[in-house]
């Protein structure tokens, strides 16, 4: 292939990588956000949407795409019904602590993933895709559906944007993470926002992998690479700022398809991981981030 | 006058510990020896963690580093255990200084993410450069290399002496650092840098000499694990051996120098029992974690020193 349309296709992947890292990401950059939680276990909820998609699959007979969109709806559900009970039983006892969550979270993910290899299984199982289009390009042809992921997840993060920029649970969203206690004296209950923000960032993180597994398999240690690559994402994009999420979701993608693709993975990863370390010490607002 | 005591206390520690290992059969005196390892390695990172309030998530690097630093000579070079220990320690030394130089212009949160995030870049670089690390499959570490004084490493008892020599020497350093002028320091620092800082210390600098005798410890730790059970792999720079230390001292007691010691033989036996009985072991981990989050904060002797012991160290 002639370097023109091999750099096409490693911009393609890196395209469907930004998507379904910007899902991933926006949970984790929301729980950041509102709740001053690093949500180490976010990974994990990750994976859960990608395990039970899977069950899903094979559960829910018919059409490959009926148990898809059986997937997408019952795989955040569940997920975020998870996340709030670790919100009750672990977060909220430790009112918070940002350093004690961290440690608590760590300790959720290994029981998270102990659940799976117990549960699931060690091996990695492939989901059916919703539909096998195939886009004929002149050079080589690309999986119809991976284009879908990335027009899906530009629809979900636009929700995402309209929900807290325009609707009365993203104000009261909006106003808990400027001043909880201000948010507190007007009334909210600043709880109850807690859990729904710590849910919908897991369920977020479960649409996205179900919205990934097809393209992939689910496999009971692949929550790792997204949390990595979510933080990454979170931090360059400047810790809880929607907009510099995505942005950043867009460049750690396109150059992690093109690095990956050129050179090697490893090198990709070794390289985002040194710059985050290095964003955070000489620019912790990240790099698209207002300073304070 | 209390002096006296706490050094007394401490000693009859490590005689009993030597006891145990010298008498207890072949299986459980291997099991020691692996402890004591670990516990050089908790104490290292109690330090940091435990005196400095220096939360690392990146703990892993720096022993790795002294694995790699002790086992790639051994094997490249046929170097034996007496520099090749020293070479390990110099490099988590040296690595300490690299990355806290810089991760130490940021605290809390972001203080943990940045350890966390060089300690993956280095984890990722070890499988890099593959052709001189061994990559997934890491190496063994030749027997020749393992000597110490011609005394094989690979025996139980050369084995359990080495390791408890290092934890003493080890125990012993941290005891006579923690109760010296710059222990103070250190705690001055965890409790309250401002204030620290008005009283004329310069605290970035005092906390680089703690990470860089922390990567040291972790450095040593690591050397020795190489070599007294030799195995080399980048499975110990992944994030689980940076969890490990902190869990450690979070059972044992965060600020206690024998913290780490009674946090590493828990849950050691935690896991061996937890082993034998489920294939879940990594479950149980998770679930102390969470608990000791939760319910005991302080940690073993943290709830001893709060009771009953008001100046142990």
């Amino acid at each position: 292939m002639a370097f023109g349309p091999f750099l096409l296709l490693a911009l393609m992947e890196g395209l469907v990588t930004a998507a379904v890292l910007s899902l991933a990401a926006v949970g984790l950059s929301l729980v950041f956000g509102v709740m001053r939680v690093v949500n180490v276990a976010h990974g994990e909820f990750f994976m859960l949407g990608a395990v039970i998609a899977w069950f899903v699959s094979t559960m829910v007979p018919g059409p490959a795409w009926l148990a898809f969109a059986a997937a997408l709806i019952v795989a955040p559900v569940l997920v975020a019904a998870l996340a709030a009970m670790v919100d009750g039983l672990v977060l909220k006892r430790l009112s918070y602590n940002p350093e004690a969550t961290i440690l608590a979270t760590i300790g959720v993910m290994y029981m998270i993933q102990q659940a799976a290899l117990s549960y699931y299984g060690p091996d990695a199982r492939p989901v059916l895709a919703p539909f096998s289009w195939r886009l004929q390009l002149p050079w080589f042809g690309y999986s119809g559906y991976k284009l879908f992921v990335v027009l899906a997840a530009g629809l979900v993060l636009l929700a995402v944007w309209l929900g807290l920029t325009r609707s009365k649970a993203g104000l009261v969203m909006r106003a808990t993470q400027v001043d909880r206690e201000v948010a507190q004296a007007f009334g909210i209950n600043v709880g109850l926002v807690y859990r729904g923000v710590f849910a919908l960032g897991a369920g977020l993180a479960a649409l996205g992998a179900v919205l990934y597994v097809p393209i992939s398999q689910a496999h009971y240690l692949m929550g790792h690479d997204p949390l990595l690559l979510s933080f990454i994402v979170v931090i360059i994009g400047g810790l809880g700022s929607l907009r510099g999420t995505l942005v950043a979701a867009l460049v750690i993608g396109l150059s992690d398809g093109v690095i990956s693709m050129f050179f090697s993975p490893t090198l990709a990863k070794i390289l985002a991981t040194l710059l985050v370390g290095l964003v955070l010490v000489f620019r912790p607002q990240g790099l698209f981030g207002a300073k304070e | 006058m209390t002096g006296g005591r706490i050094w007394a206390l401490h000693l009859a520690v490590l005689v009993a510990l030597l006891a145990a290992g010298l008498l207890l059969p072949g299986y459980h005196s291997t099991n020691l020896a692996r402890i004591l390892v670990l516990a050089t390695f908790a104490l290292g990172y109690n330090l940091a963690f435990g005196y400095t309030g220096l939360l690392s998530l990146g703990h892993a690097m720096f022993f790795a580093a002294g694995m790699y630093g002790a086992g790639l000579p051994a094997w490249h070079w046929g170097w034996e255990a007496g520099p090749a220990l020293l070479t390990g320690a110099a490099a988590g030394g040296l690595l300490a200084l690299l990355a806290g130089s810089l991760a130490l212009r940021t605290a809390g949160v972001s203080f943990m993410i940045v350890t966390l995030m060089f300690a993956q870049a280095f984890a990722l670089s070890l499988l890099y450069f593959s052709d001189w690390t061994g990559g997934d499959d890491g190496f063994a570490v030749p027997t020749t290399a393992r000597l110490v004084f011609g005394h094989a490493l690979s025996a139980d008892v050369p084995r359990f002496l080495a390791a408890w020599g290092v934890f003493a020497l080890g125990l012993v350093i941290a005891l006579a650092l923690v109760c010296s002028r710059f222990g103070r320091v250190m705690v001055a620092l965890r409790e309250n840098e401002e204030r620290a800082r008005m009283l004329g210390i310069n605290p970035y600098r005092a906390k680089l000499q703690v990470l860089v005798i922390s990567g040291i410890y972790s450095g040593v730790a690591g050397a020795a694990y190489a070599l007294l059970f030799g195995y080399v792999g980048s499975s110990f720079a992944s994030i689980q051996y940076s969890i490990l230390p902190m869990l450690y001292v979070l059972l044992g007691g965060a600020g206690t120098v024998l913290g780490g010691v009674i946090g590493a033989a828990g849950i050691f036996y935690l896991t061996e029992w937890a082993t034998a009985l489920t294939s879940a072991w990594l479950f149980l981990v998770g679930l102390a974690l969470v608990v000791l989050v939760l319910f005991l904060p302080k940690g073993v002797l943290g709830w001893v020193r709060a009771k009953l012991w008001r100046n142990l160290p």
